[in-house]
C-alpha cells in the first residue's frame, strides 16, 4: 500500500482540515476500511512473509502464541474481577462468596481467570522446553531466552500473589509456607520476607501488598517484556527453522504470506483454546475453602501446586539447601545455557541428534525410576540427623545428602562421556532432561502422593484433608 | 583534513570525563535515594493492642503448673513448667511457618505441615524444623503475665535462662 501523503489542495481552511482528517486514497467501503486497520496491526507484529515449514503444528506446538492468548484472557477477566473485590480481610473472602452466588457470570469469570492462570504456567514451561529441545536459544537468540525466563519467573510471581487474594484457608497457608522459604536466604531473607508480608506473618498488610503487586507492577512489567520478546523474535530473524534429525542440507524453505497463512492458523488455535477454557470454566469451579484462620493450619498445608516440587525438596533437605541453593543452581544453569551450548549447526533439530534423542529417552527413564526410589528411601531409611545427632542440621540434613545426590549425577555424566562418546550438547541435553524430569516427578509426588502430616499415600487411598 | 589539536595540554582527567563521573555519581545517589524511600514507604506498620504489641495473657494464678495455654490473638502459648516458671512460645513452626498445635496425648507440638515435632519447652524432637520454637519475652507485673509479641527471640534449643519466674 502506498503511503504517499497527498499534497494539500487549495481551498478553505475547513477543507484542508477535513483533508488531513480523512485523506484520499483510503478504502471507502466498510470491509476495506476494516481490512486496512487489521492488516496493518497484524503486520506490525508479524513479518509480511514467513517460512512455510515454521507453520507446522508439530514444530512449535503454538505454545508461545497460546501463552499470549492466555495473558489476554487473564488481563480481561482480571480487570472484570476488580469490580467485585476489596483487598481487605475479611471482606476479600466475603466478596468472593458474593461473586460466586450473587453476581451474574461472576463464578464463570473467576473460574476462567483461575484456570487460565494455571494453564499459563504449564504452557510457559512447555514453551521453554520446546525452545530448549530444538536448541532455539542459541546465538543470536540468547537474550530472548533470558527475557522468556524472566517472564516465566514473573508469571509465577503473578500466580503466587494472586493465590492469596481469595483469603481462604488454602490461600493463607500456601502463602505462609511459600514466603517462609524466602526467610532462609542468608542475611537478608528475614528482612525481605517481612517487607513482602508487611509484618511478621501473613495478615491484612500482606493482602494489600500482594494485591497491588498482582494488579499493577507484575502485569505492567510482563506487558513490557512481552512486547520486547515479540520484537526480539523478529530482530533475531524469526523462528528457528525446523530441520530433520538426519541433518543434510535442506533447500531454503518456501516463504508464504503471513496474511492469511499464519494469521488463519493463529486465529483457529486461539479460538479453539478459548472454547476449551470456557467449557472447562463452566464445568470445574475454582477451589475455595473456609475463611483464612491463622490459628489452624490445615493438614496437610501445601504450597501452590507449581511449588510442590520445591516443597518436596524441603521435606528432604535443610531449607537453605532445598529452598535457596538448589533453586539457585538451577536458575544459574538456565541462565548460562545459551552461552555454552552454542553449536549453530543443528538448531531446529529436536533432541540435537539421533544419539541426543536416545540420551534424552535414557535420562527420562532413569529420572522416572531413580526419583521415586530416592524419595521412598529418604522417607523410610535415610536418617541423617539421627545418625549424626551432634552435627549442625545444615550439614547433616543439607550438605551431606546434597553431596550424596550430586555424586551419581557426576558419575552419569562421566558415563555419558566415556561410553557414549557424548559431546557437550548431548551431555547438556542428558543432564538437563534428567534434572527436569526429576523435578516433574517430585512435583507429582507433592501433588498426588502427600497426605496428612505430609506422609506418603497412594492417591487412591488418600485420607481426606483436615481443615 | 588537518589534525585537530586540543587547545589545553594533556590532563589526567578531561573535563568530559569529569562531568561523566559527576553525572554517574549523582545519578547513582538519586537511584539510591528513591529506592531507600520506596523501601521505607513499604515498611510494616503495627497497630496497638494487636499482634506485635505487648499483650496481657492473664493473671499468674490462671496458669497451673505443668500447663499449656494457647493465647490466640497473641499467636503464642503460655507454658508453665512444673517448677512454676513461664515461657511464651510463638505458635509458628520454625520450618515453614505453619501454626503448631499442642497434642495433649502425645505431649508434643506436632506440626501438620511437615511433621516437625517439638517437646514442651519447644525443643526439636523431629526435623525438618531447623531450630526450637521461637520465644517472646515474658514479664510479670502486678501478678499479670505480659508478653511482648513485637520481639521474636530465635534460639537453637531450650536453656534454663529463658524461663521467667514470678
Amino acid at each position: 500500500m502506498s503511503e504517499q501523503i497527498p499534497e494539500p489542495k487549495p481551498g478553505t481552511m475547513l477543507n484542508r482540515m477535513r483533508e488531513r482528517l480523512v485523506p484520499e486514497g483510503m478504502p471507502v467501503d466498510d470491509r476495506g476500511r476494516m481490512r486496512m486497520v487489521v492488516d496493518s496491526l497484524i503486520l506490525h507484529l508479524h513479518p509480511t512473509k514467513v517460512p512455510v515449514n515454521t507453520l507446522r503444528w508439530t514444530y512449535t506446538w503454538g505454545l508461545g502464541g497460546l501463552a499470549a492468548v492466555l495473558m489476554m484472557v487473564l488481563g480481561i477477566t482480571g480487570v472484570i474481577l476488580l469490580n467485585n473485590y476489596t483487598p481487605a480481610a475479611p471482606q476479600a473472602y466475603l466478596d468472593i462468596l458474593e461473586l460466586r452466588s450473587n453476581v451474574w457470570f461472576g463464578e464463570l469469570v473467576r473460574n476462567l481467570h483461575h484456570w487460565s492462570a494455571n494453564l499459563l504456567i504449564v504452557v510457559a514451561v512447555l514453551h521453554l522446553v520446546r525452545v530448549f529441545l530444538t536448541g532455539s536459544y542459541r546465538p543470536p537468540r540468547e537474550l530472548n531466552w533470558l527475557i522468556g525466563v524472566a517472564m516465566l519467573v514473573l508469571v509465577l510471581a503473578a500466580n503466587f500473589t494472586g493465590y492469596l487474594l481469595p483469603w481462604d484457608q488454602l490461600a493463607y497457608w500456601a502463602i505462609t509456607v511459600g514466603t517462609s522459604i524466602i526467610s532462609y536466604i542468608p542475611l537478608i531473607g528475614e528482612w525481605i520476607s517481612r517487607l513482602a508480608l508487611g509484618g511478621p506473618e501473613v495478615g491484612a498488610n500482606t493482602l494489600l501488598n500482594f494485591y497491588s503487586m498482582h494488579i499493577s507492577f507484575i502485569p505492567l512489567i510482563i506487558f513490557g517484556l512481552m512486547s520486547y520478546h515479540f520484537w526480539r523474535v523478529r530482530k533475531d530473524g524469526g523462528l528457528t527453522l525446523p530441520k530433520s534429525i538426519d541433518g543434510g542440507d535442506e533447500p531454503k524453505p518456501e516463504r508464504v504470506t503471513t496474511i492469511p497463512n499464519l494469521v488463519r492458523k493463529e486465529l483457529i488455535y486461539a479460538l479453539g483454546w478459548i472454547a476449551v477454557l470456557l467449557v472447562f470454566a463452566m464445568l470445574v469451579p475454582a477451589p475455595l475453602e473456609g475463611i483464612a484462620n491463622p490459628d489452624v493450619s490445615p493438614n496437610p498445608a501445601k504450597a501452590p501446586w507449581y511449588f510442590l516440587g520445591l516443597q518436596e525438596l524441603l521435606l528432604h533437605f535443610h531449607p537453605l539447601v532445598a529452598g535457596i541453593i538448589l533453586p539457585g543452581l538451577a536458575g544459574l544453569g538456565i541462565f548460562l545455557l545459551p552461552f555454552f551450548d552454542i553449536n549453530p549447526d543443528n538448531v531446529g533439530v529436536y533432541f540435537r541428534s539421533r544419539r541426543g534423542r536416545s540420551l534424552t529417552a535414557l535420562a527420562t527413564g532413569l529420572a522416572l525410576i531413580a526419583t521415586p526410589i530416592w524419595v521412598v528411601l529418604d522417607e523410610f531409611v535415610l536418617d541423617w540427623t539421627g545418625w549424626l545427632p551432634t552435627w549442625p542440621t545444615l550439614i547433616s540434613n543439607g550438605l551431606i545428602p546434597l553431596a550424596v545426590l550430586l555424586l551419581p549425577l557426576i558419575l552419569l555424566d562421566e558415563w555419558m562421556t566415556k561410553s557414549f562418546k557424548a559431546n557437550t550438547e548431548e551431555r547438556v541435553i542428558f543432564i538437563v532432561t534428567f534434572i527436569f524430569i526429576a523435578f516433574i516427578v517430585l512435583t507429582t509426588i507433592g501433588i498426588f502422593f502427600r497426605g496428612p502430616g505430609m506422609s506418603l499415600y497412594w492417591p487412591w487411598a488418600m485420607p481426606a484433608a483436615v481443615h | 583534513m588537518s589534525e585537530i589539536t586540543s587547545p589545553t595540554p594533556e590532563k589526567a582527567v578531561s573535563r568530559r570525563d569529569f562531568l561523566k563521573v559527576i553525572w554517574a555519581v549523582f545519578g547513582g545517589l538519586a537511584v539510591l535515594e528513591v529506592s531507600g524511600a520506596f523501601v521505607a514507604y513499604l515498611q510494616p506498620r503495627l497497630a496497638e493492642g494487636e499482634f506485635g504489641s505487648v499483650i496481657t495473657a492473664g493473671a499468674v494464678d490462671d496458669f497451673p503448673a505443668n500447663s499449656i495455654t494457647h493465647v490466640s490473638n497473641g499467636r503464642f502459648y503460655i507454658i508453665r513448667l512444673p517448677d512454676g516458671g513461664f515461657l511464651a512460645i510463638y505458635h509458628r513452626c520454625t520450618h515453614l511457618g505453619c501454626t503448631v498445635p499442642w497434642d495433649s496425648t502425645a505431649r508434643k507440638f506436632i506440626c501438620p505441615c511437615h511433621n516437625s515435632q517439638f517437646d514442651q519447652q519447644g525443643n526439636v524432637e523431629n526435623p525438618p524444623a531447623p531450630r526450637a520454637l521461637d520465644l517472646f519475652p515474658v514479664s510479670i507485673e502486678d501478678g499479670q503475665v505480659k508478653v511482648d509479641t513485637g520481639t521474636i527471640i530465635q534460639r537453637q534449643s531450650f536453656e534454663s535462662s529463658q524461663v521467667v519466674y514470678p
